[in-house]
């Protein structure tokens, strides 16, 4: 089975071209980061790549915009906001569900709304190595289509080697989760670390590396999502 | 409702990634044996007896007030020179009993930090406090002190290099090293169950003013007043008094950084609260001459207790807080902490002649920076 690529870019103007790139190059899943002030799971890549889009204007609305703009060059492809609590509370909870749906939006991920609370927002949960069974239980009896496995304790950001709680965190949320794809995120930056974690999982999340390539430009950005998926198939084929 | 709802009417709850949660519900079922422990309250009535200088006494400041009877709460007497110790030792004594060996801590003007170092020192502990490089500027003599107790202070240079994003470094480690480390935060603020567990680590300062102030005035005071940054001392010098519906409680914001006077419903650092933030819910640069009120948000209970009029929260500027800086140490020969000076200088303008104050630091710490400020004034 085709293990799926997810990549994660944040929302400013040259987002939409750069995920028509991404999703050429063999993303199936395109993660559109909404920029907050302070955010708390990000590591410094993805906190430079917020600072700056703040500082461009893509507050929520230009980001709703953004999310419209790409839905229109990417086909059918998933497109999934990911954001944080304060940009909901601000906007209003079902109301920015709604509106990023009616712009093409797939589901939403909110990094610091753990699973069970705002239960009225559908969302795409993320478990972590600390997720006690009965954590994993309730993220994945409510998680929106697939379980977003967070493969270390830490921020996000490239890491030299692939966590090895990973592993077990599959076995684990395999065993609970049954047949809802698991796709592992969180420290994978190269092809290597690619396959290794999507031998284990249903696919793999790509975050701050593609951003550090997006801002070399899309033809970077297109080289590298092509050698990730060329990893991921190497593995099914 | 459960810890990941609100807690305090709409406010609190636990706004963290899932990551935390996990170490928030061991922290929870850690507190709450220990609240109800006798070894734990009896461990903590020692320190604070033997370690802390508890109870600290109230002063009656007649020159600072004339006509009135202004009594202070001296936290400013308190080992390390503020009420931070009562909760630093509380929260270093239960990460014991979670066999945590590793502390963080965040700090704005220094005073948590040295606190929690203390603590550490105390006990044995490995120490790391995250600093803006701003209030490292402004608060030199803390950052030596923590150095000297032995702990790791580490610059966060991000935005305005103050608490905010000293705060969101703190949490980034914890994110990171959860499995072994506790994470002492320094005030009301942050996700269920640390609102709470602060407020009960501060509540000895009411409880002690309460008795006090019921000894020297066979009466209640009118009105309470104490600063609010993140809002610990306040809402320990408040706890004991939230039934005594005649008193009146007073929180005194900087006026740069009043997240219950100027601010909006939001999200930071892991609850709901009232936060200074624009219509998008990005948070605002707040501004204080004060490192330790600094701070764009509060801690969910004070949202709470200004929503439902229990207390009223007031704006000090600069300027005011610099003169009653002035006016306490001429009058009274205590120097303040500017946080406390903020709650000193609304008092006048109360109408009430029975007054408590926390004032719930020494301004040592505050020399070069209140100097400097108050030479700009006359110069």
């Amino acid at each position: 089975m085709r293990k799926v690529l997810v990549v994660y870019l944040v929302a400013e103007p040259e987002t939409p071209e750069l995920a028509r790139v991404a999703v050429e190059a063999g993303a199936d899943i395109v993660e559109l980061g909404f920029p907050f002030s302070d955010p708390l799971a990000d590591g410094p890549v993805i906190q430079r790549a917020s600072e700056r889009a703040l500082a461009r204007g893509m507050r929520t609305r230009t980001c709703l915009d953004c999310l419209a703009a790409t839905r229109e060059l990417v086909g059918d492809t998933p497109i999934v906001p990911m954001t944080y609590a304060a940009i909901l509370e601000a906007y209003g909870w079902e109301r920015f569900a709604a509106d990023a749906s009616a712009r093409g939006a797939t589901s939403l991920i909110v990094s610091d709304v753990p699973a069970g609370l705002r239960p009225e927002v559908g969302r795409i949960h993320l478990v972590a190595p600390t997720s006690t069974d009965e954590r994993i239980r309730v993220a994945a009896s409510t998680s929106d289509g697939w379980l977003y496995l967070v493969t270390r304790t830490g921020t996000t950001g490239a890491r030299a080697e692939l966590s090895s709680a990973l592993e077990g965190l599959v076995e684990r949320t395999r065993a609970i989760a049954g047949d809802l794809p698991l796709y592992a995120g969180f420290g994978i930056s190269t092809p290597e670390h690619a396959a290794a974690a999507a031998a284990l999982a249903d696919g793999v999340v790509v975050g701050s590396r593609a951003v550090e390539a997006a801002e070399a430009g899309p033809s970077v950005l297109g080289e590298y999502v092509a050698s990730l998926r060329g990893a991921l198939d190497g593995l099914s084929g | 409702m459960t810890a990941l709802e609100q807690t305090f009417g709409e406010y609190g709850g636990q706004y963290v990634p899932e990551t935390l949660i996990p170490a928030l519900e061991e922290l929870t079922a850690a507190w709450n044996e220990a609240k109800d422990d006798a070894g734990y309250r009896a461990e903590l009535d020692e320190l604070g007896r033997t370690y802390v200088g508890r109870p600290s006494p109230i002063t009656l400041v007649e020159r600072f007030a004339p006509s009135r009877r202004v009594y202070l709460k001296r936290e400013d007497l308190n080992h390390t020179g503020a009420h931070k110790i009562n909760n630093a030792l509380g929260q270093v004594v239960l990460a014991g009993r979670l066999g945590k060996r590793r502390i963080i801590a965040e700090t704005g003007a220094g005073q948590h930090g040295v606190a929690t170092a203390t603590a550490c020192a105390r006990f044995g502990l490995e120490c790391v406090v995250y600093m803006g490089s701003e209030d490292m500027r402004r608060q030199a003599p803390n950052v030596e002190r923590m150095r000297l107790l032995g702990a790791a202070v580490e610059p966060v240079e991000t935005g305005t290099r103050t608490l905010k994003e000293a705060t969101s470094a703190a949490i980034r480690d914890w994110i990171t090293n959860v499995e072994t480390t506790h994470y002492v935060i320094g005030s009301c603020v942050g996700p269920a169950p640390y609102p709470e567990l602060v407020r009960e680590l501060q509540a000895v300062i009411g409880r002690e003013a309460r008795g006090q102030l019921l000894e020297a005035e066979s009466a209640l005071p009118e009105a309470v007043v104490a600063c609010v940054g993140g809002g610990s001392n306040a809402i320990g010098m408040f706890a004991a008094f939230l039934d005594d519906e005649d008193v009146r409680l007073v929180g005194v914001e900087a006026a740069g950084a009043a997240s219950l006077g100027a601010g909006r419903t939001g999200v930071l650092h892991g609850s709901r609260s009232s936060v200074l933030a624009d219509e998008d819910g990005q948070i605002a640069d707040a501004h204080s001459i004060s490192a330790g009120l600094d701070y764009p948000g509060v801690g969910p209970e004070h949202a709470w207790l200004r929503d439902t009029a229990r207390a009223t929260y007031l704006p000090c500027t600069d300027d005011e807080a610099l003169d009653a800086f002035e006016r306490l140490t001429r009058t009274e020969g205590i120097i303040p902490a500017l946080e406390s000076s903020h709650a000193l200088a609304v008092v006048d303008g109360l109408d009430a002649e029975y007054i408590a104050v926390c004032l719930s630091g020494r301004g040592d710490k505050d020399l070069a920076e209140a100097l400097a400020a108050l030479s700009r004034r006359t110069g």
